[in-house]
């Protein structure tokens, strides 16, 4: 059989559509029934039924409106200290690293290379009682002698943060590194200093990769469990956390399926208000 | 100090100004007075030195000895965005984020003026594009980003304004053009401009003066007829246009000229035209210069005779030859096509003559070949 050219790119794109469709498509569509049912009465635990009762997004909302707050705290929390980490790093990358560019990007990369899980693990052992973080700040008297890191806010929100780093440095590096250093050169030559080259040049040209940095950053942990529960505590519980225990602990199946969905709706609505506001020039 | 910078007037003096880059010395105490308000070309091949020049007046390369003054004050270390120095950058370096009005205003904004519109307005008058205010950057063509790079630098009435191979990115048609508008346009604003480039018919076109750097130092500087006509070095002599060197030696006087010979031919040229130190010399003499004719047929001036035509190129306006003398050096003669016909044929015996004044003399030890083997047209320094 004889392909025609103007077919070539409908048989290049079903590899994804097809993947997309099972993968992702069929679940949440999936997802979306299991939302509205309700337990079968007289049945096994875990047995649900079709009831259209969308009942169970309200009760789900209102159940957990705490841990859906504080994960949206948490994220954006984790975002500013990354974008605040990452921006002197992807500059000095990007401008300042002369030869030394390529390793530095590597060791960007490199935590890549363990688990996230046992990265994480890591982090509880560096903010724990037996690490060296905490006796040095105690006998610094930063911290008070009871005062422990571990099933903090704190390390949950630092422990985001490290874990998600190299998704904010990596964007703002790319849209770094493709300024032109004479429009910077450009600046000073022009009239301004160091800190209004930066607001007025340096920062707007450098937007696509805060926009796409700070997505990267903030969408993973806003449905983040894994840093909640292994680092924090019951009082810094997240609404990944509670889906997580929803659904394999209580198989409380419909209630899970509803909080992804409304966490899902809320990101959505969230991400498209932001990239509206970013995409504007009034953001800087 | 830095505050009474931005304010100085006067003429640019650059004294003992070196930069040394490891071992390597770009600029090679440079002691140059550009004089306020003219066109300034600063001429050489590309790693001559120039960029490096014009970046330190900027403020954007620091010196590794010696000072910038500008009228009386001292502007050595001074940052740039302090100084009353504009560029217009090579690859125009307009700012892809903002339109062209904010672009051009950028300047102004920077420096507190209140009603940037008029004066915006006005300027991108002068550069004939007030219909693209509004547009981005790149939404213009190559001419007209180089025209708004300027109009960003103009507006701001800077004591100095630097152009960096300005018109190197354009086509040879529209940097002709674009050669005379500049030129108009410094006389309408009266600024002191110092022009870089590595093309000496664009050196030439715009500039009062022109520096032709080498190695950085400065070879020699004069206006473009002084450089052309009364070269002081070979590379002077072949970087801008063509020239034909001979060997000679100085036998005597007559009166103001200077008796040579040039392998047993005796010439004769004014004193005040050699530059060399004993008797040993270059005779230079402009393809134009010369005049052919067949041997035995009378003759002015300066003559050589017992050469015979190599080749023959006809190119419209003029015809090239390149003749052959008897002591095996090929000289390059351009004829005017006053009369249509090319008149001489490969193989021809033929006589060369012309007038002793248009004959320059260097030292005899300088090396030929200097400025001859750069190409002009290769891509600038970054």
């Amino acid at each position: 059989m004889k392909i025609s050219k103007s077919q070539v790119p409908y048989l290049l794109l079903f590899p994804g559509f097809a993947f997309l469709f099972t993968f992702f498509v069929l679940p949440i569509i999936n997802l979306a029934q299991t939302s509205t049912q309700t337990p079968i009465s007289g049945g096994d635990t875990g047995q649900y039924t079709q009831t259209f009762a969308f009942s169970n997004y309200i009760h789900a909302f209102t159940d957990n409106k705490d841990q859906f707050l504080r994960s949206f705290v948490y994220a954006t929390l984790a975002t500013i200290l990354a974008l605040a980490i990452s921006y002197p790093l992807a500059y000095a990358i990007a401008f300042k690293s002369g030869k030394f560019k390529n390793i530095l990007l590597v060791l960007v990369v490199a935590p890549f290379f363990t688990s996230f899980l046992l990265r994480t693990v890591a982090w509880k052992q560096i903010l724990g009682e037996e690490g060296f973080v905490v006796p040095t700040l105690r006998s610094l008297h930063i911290i008070g002698q009871q005062t422990t890191l571990t099933s903090t806010a704190f390390a949950v929100v630092t422990g985001m943060t490290y874990n998600f780093l190299p998704f904010m440095t990596l964007p703002l590096y790319a849209s770094l590194e493709r300024i032109d250093p004479r429009t910077i050169e450009a600046s000073g030559d022009l009239y301004a200093n160091g800190l209004t080259t930066f607001r007025r040049v340096t920062l707007p040209l450098s937007m696509p990769g805060v926009v796409a940095g700070t997505l990267l950053t903030f969408i993973p942990a806003a449905g983040d469990y894994v840093n909640a529960s292994i680092l924090g505590s019951p009082s810094t519980k997240m609404i990944g956390n509670v889906i997580e225990s929803r659904y394999f602990k209580i198989v409380d199946y419909p209630t899970a399926a509803a909080l992804s969905f409304t966490l899902m709706v809320a990101i959505l609505i969230l991400v498209t208000l932001y990239i509206r506001k970013a995409g504007t020039e009034e953001l800087v | 100090m830095s505050n009474d910078a931005i304010s100085a007037r006067g003429d640019l003096r650059l004294t003992r100004l070196t930069k040394t880059y490891g071992d390597f010395n770009a600029v090679d105490d440079l002691t140059l007075t550009i004089p306020k308000g003219s066109f300034f070309a600063l001429l050489g091949p590309s790693g001559c030195g120039k960029t490096t020049t014009l970046r330190m007046v900027a403020g954007l390369e620091e010196p590794t000895v010696g000072s910038i003054h500008l009228g009386d004050t001292d502007i050595t270390t001074t940052r740039p965005y302090q100084r009353p120095i504009n560029t217009v950058f090579q690859n125009y370096a307009l700012f892809p984020h903002l339109s062209i009005f904010e672009n051009i205003a950028f300047g102004l904004r920077r420096r507190g003026v209140k009603d940037v519109k008029e004066q915006v307005d006005k300027v991108l008058n002068l550069v004939e594009l007030p219909h693209l205010a509004s547009r981005k950057p790149t939404q213009l063509s190559g001419g007209q980003q180089q025209r708004i790079a300027l109009a960003r630098a103009i507006v701001n009435r800077p004591a100095l304004l630097l152009l960096d191979e300005p018109l190197g990115a354009l086509d040879l048609k529209l940097r002709r053009q674009m050669q005379i508008e500049l030129k108009w346009i410094q006389r309408e604003v009266g600024l002191t401009f110092v022009h870089v480039t590595h093309d000496q018919e664009e050196a030439m076109t715009m500039a009062d003066t022109i520096a032709v750097m080498n190695e950085g130092r400065i070879e020699q500087m004069g206006s473009p007829a002084d450089l052309y006509d009364n070269p002081e070095t070979a590379f002077v002599a072949n970087f801008l246009g063509q020239s034909n060197l001979i060997k000679g030696k100085i036998e005597g006087n007559d009166g103001d000229n200077l008796v040579v010979d040039l392998f047993g031919q005796k010439i004769s040229m004014p004193k005040n035209r050699s530059h060399a130190v004993d008797n040993s010399l270059y005779a230079g003499i402009r393809p134009e210069k010369f005049r052919i004719s067949l041997t035995g047929t009378p003759t002015r001036g300066n003559t050589l005779t017992g050469g015979h035509i190599e080749d023959v190129s006809y190119i419209g306006v003029s015809t090239q030859y390149v003749v052959s003398m008897p002591w095996g050096q090929e000289l390059m003669v351009f004829e005017q096509n006053d009369d249509g016909v090319a008149p001489f044929d490969k193989g021809d015996e033929v006589v060369i003559s012309w007038e002793p004044n248009f004959t320059f003399g260097l030292h005899g030890d300088e090396d030929i070949e200097a400025g001859t083997e750069v190409n002009p047209e290769e891509p600038v320094n970054e």
